[in-house]
């Protein structure tokens, strides 16, 4: 369907990003691995991994930023090395830290941007101001960015990014680092986009973010894809539902066990420490509901009850041997967090 | 858009940021002049009286010495301004947009170059109060100037070229200036060139820094009465001066614009 040889195929590629076999190496360290990538017109790809795994190599090197060591890699038909100035013309890029100038304003900031894309100094200011009301900028566009929050400074890099109205935008790690409440901000700005028919390519850590944001999920570590789906269909591949429920005395931990052992499939699992009893079950609420009566037949007080679909993160857990959250270093640069991930392995 | 024009309109526009930045952090610049006003000040009042130079006062004579000196090292906040910007990530925003490639550059250098022509009216107000003159005129004084302004327009892409080198902005910090004190010292910018020892007399008369200096004196009026020394660059300064300047700008602009592709892509 996508002819990643074509410069310029036909429409089905405008807005899609294609990877085939992306190669990037760091002395040994093979930050991308055989790579292979595809992001329909119209949709999000959520790239997923721990840090270090090659999420924002990728990103580099569809915003022409690296050149790749081998495999190509297009952006609506474009090559983003041989065409580099062309894709840097329809796509937008937001990064992991704020490419802002802390010592301009917010408007000033995005008006430099628009000039840099040459728009001209009323279309510029009209866009920047355009941006910044979208964003909920306004009261802060004449201060200086020094003064932001977190939060502000991400909002205005992504603005940033839309100066130019770009068909393809690259979010790397949108919202690592924010706050709860600037995380669910930003996924709101970040849905509206989508639905606006932006093609997206998003990186992140949270499975969480993947799991909202994206339609399909790309799941990479140490620079190779080790799986690719829905978050439906990865969390599928490892199996369905689980009861879990919190008991409020210890005591009642045995005959809890035996009741579950009866009505779920395999043995269950306890934790004497947090009196919690899980097991595997099919069956939904109705085996929710037979659950209790039994439970309360033996007189078990349950404290706690809930029947769980697997999350991105048992997925993560189960295909890479750790949590999605394990390598995470406190040092935010990616390059170092990537070495100590391999000698560890090593 | 041509590509000239484009690189021009993307620098001015990198300048303008990089200009901005001296408005709103006033203490930056007003510790980049206390230096040329202090050095003014110790070497008009500690050393004026021990240095004597024929037919001039050592004050005046002095000037166009600081003065060179002073852009020359001005030069070096070129380094510490892209080593900065590569730290903070601002690169890649301008690497992602279609703008010219050496941009970035060339609006660095040129902010860099109006923060010496500012330090250089803070001096030259300095010079007049404490006593120097400009004694052949107008024009030559600016004449004078424009080769200052040129030989630190060149030595900014040198510092450039050091800035993208460096692996952070403290190590720009120290690597961008070290070199500029041979430079400076090892030139008739503080004595003449005949008082210092017959085997540095060479280094000093083939120093460009002596080339501007020799022809900022020459065209303030500050030489007073003592011969020219017979090297072929102190007999000819001007045509040295501008010769160096083109020179430093032909190698490296190119080298710079490489090394901030290479740095940047890291």
């Amino acid at each position: 369907m996508v002819d990643v040889m074509a410069p310029r195929a036909g429409q089905t590629t405008d807005g899609a990003i294609v990877a085939r076999g992306l190669v990037k190496h760091y002395g040994k360290v093979h930050a991308l691995d055989g790579v292979d990538l595809d992001v329909p017109e119209g949709t999000v790809l959520g790239l997923l991994g721990p840090n270090g795994a090659g999420k924002t190599t990728a990103v580099r090197v569809f915003t022409t930023l690296l050149k790749p060591d081998a495999g190509t890699a297009t952006v609506a038909g474009l090559d983003v090395v041989r065409d580099a100035d062309e894709v840097r013309r329809i796509i937008g890029v937001s990064g992991q830290y704020a490419a802002v100038d802390e010592n301009l304003t917010g408007r000033e900031n995005l008006d430099m941007v628009g000039r840099l894309y040459h728009l001209g100094k009323s279309v510029s200011l009209a866009r920047a101001d355009e941006l910044l009301e979208r964003f909920d900028l306004v009261e802060a566009a004449n201060r200086v960015v020094k003064t932001y929050s977190g939060g502000m400074r991400r909002r205005l890099d992504l603005a940033g990014s839309l100066v130019a109205k770009p068909r393809v935008l690259f979010l790397d790690e949108p919202t690592t680092g924010l706050d709860p409440r600037g995380r669910l901000g930003m996924w709101d700005v970040i849905e509206e986009l989508v639905d606006g028919g932006t093609t997206l390519l998003l990186t992140t850590q949270y499975l969480e973010e993947a799991d909202r944001l994206a339609q399909s999920i790309v799941v990479i570590d140490h620079g190779k894809v080790i799986a690719r789906g829905t978050a439906d269909e990865l969390k599928s591949q490892i199996g369905g539902e689980r009861l879990e429920l919190t008991v409020s005395n210890a005591s009642e931990l045995p005959a809890t066990r035996d009741v579950l052992r009866a009505i779920g499939s395999g043995e269950p699992s306890v934790e004497t420490h947090t009196r919690a009893v899980g097991v595997a079950v099919t069956g939904g609420s109705k085996v929710l509901i037979e659950a209790l009566r039994q439970l309360d037949a033996a007189g078990v007080v349950v404290q706690d009850v809930g029947i769980r679909r697997p999350t991105l993160d048992d997925v993560f857990l189960s295909l890479t041997g750790h949590a999605a959250e394990d390598a995470d270093t406190t040092t935010a640069d990616a390059k170092p967090g990537r070495r100590s991930r391999k000698e560890k392995k090593a | 858009m041509s590509v000239l024009t484009q690189t021009a309109a993307d620098g001015m526009v990198i300048a303008k940021r990089n200009l901005i930045k001296i408005k709103r952090i006033p203490d930056l610049l007003i510790f980049t002049t206390i230096q040329p006003i202090m050095f003014v000040l110790l070497f008009a009042y500690v050393f004026g009286g021990s240095i004597p130079v024929p037919g001039v006062s050592y004050r005046s004579y002095l000037m166009a010495g600081i003065f060179t000196q002073t852009v020359t090292f001005g030069a070096a906040i070129t380094a510490i301004g892209l080593a900065d910007d590569l730290q903070k990530g601002i690169i890649d925003r301008f690497r992602s947009l279609p703008m010219a490639r050496s941009a970035v550059l060339f609006g660095r250098t040129i902010s860099d170059l109006v923060n010496n022509a500012i330090v250089m009216i803070v001096m030259s107000t300095c010079g007049l109060i404490v006593g120097w003159r400009i004694e052949r005129g107008v024009a030559r004084a600016i004449a004078a100037y424009l080769i200052m302004f040129l030989f630190a327009y060149s030595m900014s892409w040198v510092s450039a070229t050091i800035g993208l080198s460096v692996s952070s902005v403290e190590v720009a910090q120290s690597a961008g200036f070290i070199w500029m004190f041979p430079l400076t010292f090892l030139s008739n910018a503080f004595v003449t060139a005949q008082s210092l020892p017959s085997w540095l007399q060479p280094v000093a008369n083939w120093n460009p820094v002596s080339a501007v200096v020799a022809s900022a004196r020459e065209l303030f009026g500050n030489n007073g009465t003592l011969p020219r020394p017979h090297a072929w660059p102190m007999r000819h300064p001007e045509i040295t001066a501008v010769s160096w300047s083109v020179l430093l700008l032909l190698v490296f602009i190119p080298l710079s614009v490489r090394k901030y592709r290479a740095a940047a892509a890291r």
